[in-house]
């Protein structure tokens, strides 16, 4: 994917939407990026937290448009990553802050006169007003989707809408896999996903607990070393164009498979 | 980093992130204000007591967000030998 300007949404919250930006933000950093994630969900702001800048925030993106403070002023810098930066969304404004062109200029401000290399722009659930500004300056798009039935048709829904956008190359990041139900041809795979939604994985993360301890303590497991902190990376990587392989969550088709599923072998 | 992992759980430092959170969005103050202001006033106390050992905290207390400053003051008048 070219774009330097990637919108992170989903059609359901919950799926991990803001885990994954962080993560695949600080992905691209480490690998040498300079890259700035973007919370547009004013009002309810939640990727700092996840990030662990909290404490950190004094202006945001509101504050930014308004023209109270400087970009500089409102950019936060991750002291654990070079080259990572956040810029937070307002806690207490409403929705309708935003207005899309506006936002379109500051996002072609960070890449031209800031200079970074990638701008993530976490997007609010949803396909209400705040959506359609999150998207308004992407030219690429990652959907975040879990392999259960309402997070998939509401994937379809923000695809459709994206198309309509023409927001530029859509992939998706299939979050919360659990391999083993996969195997056992209890969950959608990734080529299931790809048979229903017609957009091709560029992710694929496996449900994995260390996720909720790097969440807690407010570090991307992408600095760790977690099953899904490495799939978050191997995402990275594919984003920048290198060939990195899928791992093989798939349901395992052969003979001695069926017959351990028809002895409940099968989780 | 991830010094977490050996020693205090991770769901105490979550706990503790929250309740700052909060406090400071039911207060509707940007956290980072308050951290600017906390070093600010550490900076004065340190001038006029330079060997007190001095903190500020930020605490929820019911609805009000509660700055406490904590000033050690240590040795007002020392002893001469």
């Amino acid at each position: 994917m070219d774009a330097k300007v990637i919108v992170v949404t989903s059609g359901k919250g919950g799926v991990g939407k803001t885990t994954t930006t962080a993560n695949i933000g600080a992905a691209l950093a480490k690998l040498g990026e300079k890259v700035v994630v973007i919370d547009v969900d004013v009002g309810l702001r939640n990727l700092d937290v996840v990030m662990g800048l909290e404490s950190r925030v004094v202006f945001d993106l509101v504050d930014v448009l308004e023209g109270k403070c400087r970009m500089s002023q409102a950019l936060i810098r991750d002291k654990r990553v070079e080259n990572l930066y956040l810029l937070p969304a307002s806690q207490t404004r409403d929705k309708d802050a935003l207005d899309p062109e506006v936002f379109k200029e500051v996002v072609r401000g960070l890449v031209q006169d800031e200079g970074f290399d990638r701008v993530l722009i976490d997007s609010p659930a949803g396909i209400e007003s705040g959506f359609r500004t999150a998207a308004a300056p992407a030219k690429g798009a990652l959907v975040v989707v879990n392999p259960e039935v309402s997070s998939v048709r509401d994937a379809d829904r923000i695809i459709g809408l994206l198309e309509a956008q023409q927001v530029g190359e859509i992939r998706l990041v299939i979050n919360r896999l659990r391999p083993k139900m996969v195997a056992s041809g209890n969950m959608l795979s990734e080529s299931d996903m790809l048979d229903i939604l017609g957009v091709k994985p560029i992710g694929i993360v496996p449900e994995d607990e260390g996720i909720i301890v790097s969440t807690n303590v407010g570090e991307p497991a992408v600095l760790g070393k977690t099953k899904a902190g490495e799939a978050f990376m191997a995402t990275a990587r594919r984003l920048r164009g290198e060939d990195v392989p899928y791992p093989k969550f798939e349901e395992d088709k052969g003979f001695w498979a069926a017959l351990k599923r028809m002895f409940g072998g099968g989780a | 980093m991830f010094s977490w992992m050996k020693g205090r759980r991770s769901k105490e430092t979550l706990k503790d992130r929250l309740e700052l959170v909060l406090a400071y969005d039911r207060a509707k103050i940007p956290p980072g204000k308050v951290e600017a202001l906390r070093n600010d006033l550490l900076e004065v106390v340190r001038r006029y007591f330079p060997a007190g050992n001095s903190s500020v905290e930020v605490e929820q207390d019911g609805d009000k967000v509660v700055l406490m400053a904590s000033v050690a003051i240590d040795d007002p008048q020392p002893k001469k030998k």
